[in-house]
């Protein structure tokens, strides 16, 4: 959902890039505080990873393809703001290098796709925890729900700023782009989950180590 | 062994950019709800192109400029966030450790 340039009026791209600015700023600081050497590489691994896996469109249904968005995958491993870092330095890269997402429109590509993305998962992943804390499964479940939801949130958040752009009228748009996502959604989840799995299978302890939680407080 | 876990993920990654010519050619959830509500025509091109659209420049076979793409873009993400990553947790450390701030 790679929103490219001319869709978007000055100020709805205005107002994302200065959120996803001020995203990214915050996220600087509180990584910097809690990530540690050894979460390096985890960080560069997931930033290939979500890049090679956005390249492979899937087929679903009617003439439509979708893509792996991984703001889920990468919150749920480092936590939402290590994960908007990632989801940022994919888009400035898709953006810069390989012309996908439009340069006016990168700070609401990195708005949708980043910081709702990343929040969205990473709460709702939390949420499922708390609800089944002893399910030995609840890191999947709660992968799966995480990134469906993250899917659904950020594509309509893509379309609210296509309705107040002018683009297309909320009530054509939002239906619309919530539908297709739905169904990507479910590839969103089962991908996250085969990752997380084979994550847990070979190593379990990239699950476990403190994460860059919102309260800026290693856990 | 233990230390080189990510020398393995990243071939995944690689492996995963060697497959990309696969991937449907079909439009993007985004690019079809704006083909369907008639306003895709608004899209505008990028003032410049450097592997516009994951195909490599000056490679006649499309599979292959897809394939070498996406090969150049995963290691070229891996090296940018690890990087971003190593500048932050170093930055980090200096600030809140005043005997490694002295060392430059």
């Amino acid at each position: 959902m790679h929103i490219p340039d001319g869709f978007l009026n000055v100020g709805t791209a205005a107002a994302t890039g200065v959120i996803s600015a001020g995203g990214i700023a915050n996220a600087v600081r509180v990584t910097g505080k809690q990530l540690k050497e050894k979460q390096v590489p985890i960080m560069g691994v997931l930033a290939a990873f979500i890049f090679a896996a956005q390249m492979l469109n899937f087929p679903i249904a009617g003439g439509t393809s979708g893509h792996f968005m991984g703001a889920a995958l990468a919150a749920i491993i480092l936590g939402p703001w290590a994960g908007l870092l990632i989801m940022s330095c994919v888009l400035i890269a898709q953006c810069l290098i390989f012309q996908d997402g439009g340069l006016v429109a990168l700070g609401a590509n990195i708005f949708n796709m980043g910081v709702v993305g990343c929040f969205a998962s990473y709460y709702v992943y939390k949420l499922v925890l708390t609800i089944i804390p002893k399910a030995s499964n609840n890191k999947l479940v709660g992968g799966f729900i995480g990134s469906w939801v993250a899917i659904v949130l950020a594509s309509s958040a893509c379309a609210v700023e296509l309705a107040v752009s002018g683009a297309s009228p909320i009530g054509v748009v939002f239906p619309a782009m919530a539908g297709v996502h739905a169904l990507i959604g479910i590839v969103e989840g089962l991908i996250t989950v085969a990752v997380l799995g084979a994550i847990k299978a070979t190593r379990a302890d990239l699950l476990e180590p403190a994460k860059i939680n919102t309260e800026g407080v290693v856990k | 062994m233990k230390s080189k876990w990510w020398l393995v993920a990243l071939g995944v990654c690689l492996l995963v950019a060697v497959f990309s010519p696969l991937a449907s050619s079909s439009p993007d959830g985004l690019e079809k709800v704006a083909e369907n509500k008639g306003f895709l025509e608004l899209a505008g091109n990028s003032p410049f192109q450097i592997i516009a659209d994951y195909v490599f420049p000056g490679i006649q076979n499309e599979a292959l400029a897809t394939m070498v793409a996406g090969i150049i873009g995963t290691l070229l993400l891996f090296g940018i966030a690890y990087g971003v990553a190593w500048l932050i947790v170093t930055a980090g450390k200096k600030k809140t450790n005043p005997s490694i701030s002295r060392v430059e």
